[in-house]
């Protein structure tokens, strides 16, 4: 689905990371950690073509990404940026109709099928009560799902999602974790960024630790996040505790 | 939800009713009786006169350049995501006051100072947007926006020395006029022209209109969505520009129109541009309508309505932003 090799990426006369490898298969979940200012974002933005790559190649699909045009990009690429935009006052059903605009001719309004996508997206994700709202009144939380809602109405082939879970309380953000293991259980590729290690061992089956744009560990969370990558990571000490009924989590050891 | 059908049919209604209003009304005012008589074809030559040859062209004029002011407005107000810009942003009307004020200088006829005026505001935001789109190390609509401003700024000095310079006696007054906006001279033949120029530019807003919703969000949200805002922005930019030189080119510089008509309308009836367009342009038209026929009777002198416009738009701007919670 996507190959990333030898990736250099940032801003015209500053580069933010280079050297980064990875490919992600159908139905796989990866999970990006790292610190603030670590490059996940930038990562992201130049994997959806919106920030020039400085070296190295993107292929989605085995097709080179700057071959693609936008409209392409946006059928198999859904996007759930970290939202904090002003928006217009859109209702939430108008706001994730636009997850449709790839598939419809330059001067085509949604129609009824589209509809029927978008209320879909709103319903999987259990906010299909919010549809009338304007998108500028509901909360922050809600409004994170309703930029997921509008992803998954892209109905794209992979997910990219920058700190899907930023925001959100305990509740919702497991159910954004379940929402994207239901939907690599339904074949789409799912890239995601978080500031919880313990997320990556909840649902994926790779990560990605990203340190100074360098990728500093990629493999099974089981096997990368320990305690020396997350204090190299994060400059804090962990302790990595491997739970008896299977699985990890993570306890950070407080220094006072 | 809001009910938009009901919306079109209050503000279609008023303005039907304000039109009657308008030809009735005036130095020689028309009873109702002899206003249907025009319509079945049995008037008077005298009063059929002074509605198609003084007030038609007036009445018609004022309901295109509120409509296009308006449309232009809203077109504007979406792509720079921000509901209190005019569609002077760029520096058309600016543009097109140079483009006047040089031709009043060089003593040529109304139709050239038309003509001057529709290309200097074309060529004031072609510009504007060529120096713009070069600043690329910078967010593309913040540096369209400035360079918007500085431009302006230039422009409108060149348009106070060409008044320096000015005969104070004949071009003087003239350029000062054009500068205030009216709708007193607008010949049929410059009306027809105007309307066909704005029709010209409508057509691509309208047939994209779903895509200038998408426009609206923030640039890399709008292009992960399959759109590409560059050249979106630019054809919208172009489109609005059109409709905007062609309004002011007939009727000088009439603010407000185009920043309070569009955000009244997007607080009735939501930011959807397929529905805000019709209705901001039939509310501009209303306004305008309203402004211009109290220019013309409030007092024997005429108030320019562009003063007028300014009157009613500041407190009501000003009253705006204090409500303004960030939910347009």
């Amino acid at each position: 689905m996507l190959h990333v090799r030898g990736l250099a990426f940032g801003f015209p006369g500053r580069t933010v990371g280079r050297d980064v490898s990875f490919g992600l298969a159908a139905g796989e979940v990866m999970c990006v950690l790292g610190p603030n200012g670590g490059g996940k974002t930038t990562l992201f933005r130049t994997l959806l073509g919106l920030l020039p790559r400085q070296a190295g190649s993107i292929d989605l699909n085995g097709e080179a990404l700057e071959s693609l045009s936008r409209a392409r990009i946006a059928r198999l690429v859904g996007y759930v940026p970290q939202g904090h935009a002003d928006y217009f006052a859109y209702s939430v059903l108008e706001f994730v109709l636009m997850g449709r605009t790839s598939h419809l001719d330059a001067y085509s309004m949604p129609g009824r099928q589209d509809r029927a996508v978008a209320e879909r997206a709103l319903e999987s994700l259990n906010i299909s009560h919010l549809a009338a709202r304007p998108v500028t009144e509901i909360s922050g939380g809600e409004r994170q799902l309703a930029l997921v809602a509008r992803a998954l109405a892209q109905e794209p082939s992979l997910l990219v999602l920058d700190e899907p879970t930023a925001g959100l309380d305990y509740g919702n953000q497991v159910r954004v974790l379940e929402r994207m293991l239901r939907l690599a259980g339904s074949g789409i590729a799912v890239l995601f960024s978080s500031h919880d290690p313990d997320h990556a061992f909840l649902c994926a089956q790779r990560a990605l630790l990203l340190a100074e744009g360098r990728s500093l560990a990629l493999g099974p969370p089981a096997e990368v996040i320990n305690a020396d990558t997350l204090e190299r990571l994060y400059g804090v000490s962990v302790r990595v505790l491997a739970l008896e009924e299977g699985g990890h989590t993570c306890l950070p050891a407080l220094r006072l | 939800m809001r009910r938009p059908a009901l919306l079109y049919l209050i503000a279609a209604a008023a303005l039907l009713g304000l039109t009657a209003l308008a030809f009735a009304v005036g130095r020689y005012p028309i009873s109702p009786a002899d206003l249907w008589g025009v319509l079945s074809g049995d008037a008077p030559a005298r009063i059929q006169s002074v509605v198609f040859q003084v007030r038609g062209p007036r009445v018609m004029s004022a309901i295109v350049v509120g409509a296009a002011l308006a449309a232009a407005g809203s077109a504007y107000q979406g792509m720079f995501r921000n509901p209190l810009v005019s569609p002077d942003i760029l520096g058309v009307s600016t543009g097109a006051a140079l483009g006047a004020a040089l031709a009043i200088f060089f003593s040529v006829n109304t139709f050239v100072v038309q003509l001057c005026a529709f290309a200097g505001g074309l060529a004031a935001v072609g510009m504007v947007y060529w120096i713009g789109s070069r600043l690329r190390r910078h967010d593309p609509l913040l540096a369209l926006v400035l360079t918007g401003v500085v431009i302006g700024t230039l422009l409108g000095s060149a348009i106070a020395l060409l008044k320096y310079l000015a005969d104070p006696y004949n071009q003087l007054p003239a350029i000062t006029y054009w500068l205030l906006g009216s709708l007193a001279s607008v010949a049929p033949h410059d009306l027809m022209a105007a309307a066909a120029l704005t029709l010209l530019g409508l057509a691509p807003m309208l047939l994209l209109r779903w895509r200038i919703n998408v426009l609206a969000l923030p640039d890399d949200e709008a292009r992960s969505l399959g759109v590409d805002t560059a050249r979106l922005r630019t054809l919208v930019i172009a489109a609005a520009t059109l409709v905007t030189a062609a309004a002011v080119a007939i009727s000088g510089i009439i603010g407000w129109v185009g920043l309070l008509i569009p955000h009244a309308a997007r607080l009735l009836i939501g930011p959807d541009f397929g529905r805000l367009l019709p209705l901001a342009m039939l509310l501009g038209a209303v306004f305008l309508l309203a402004v211009d026929t109290l220019s013309r009777t409030l007092s024997s002198v005429e108030v320019p309505p562009g003063v007028l416009t300014a009157l009613i738009g500041t407190p009501f701007f000003l009253w705006l932003f204090a409500l303004a919670r960030r939910s347009w």
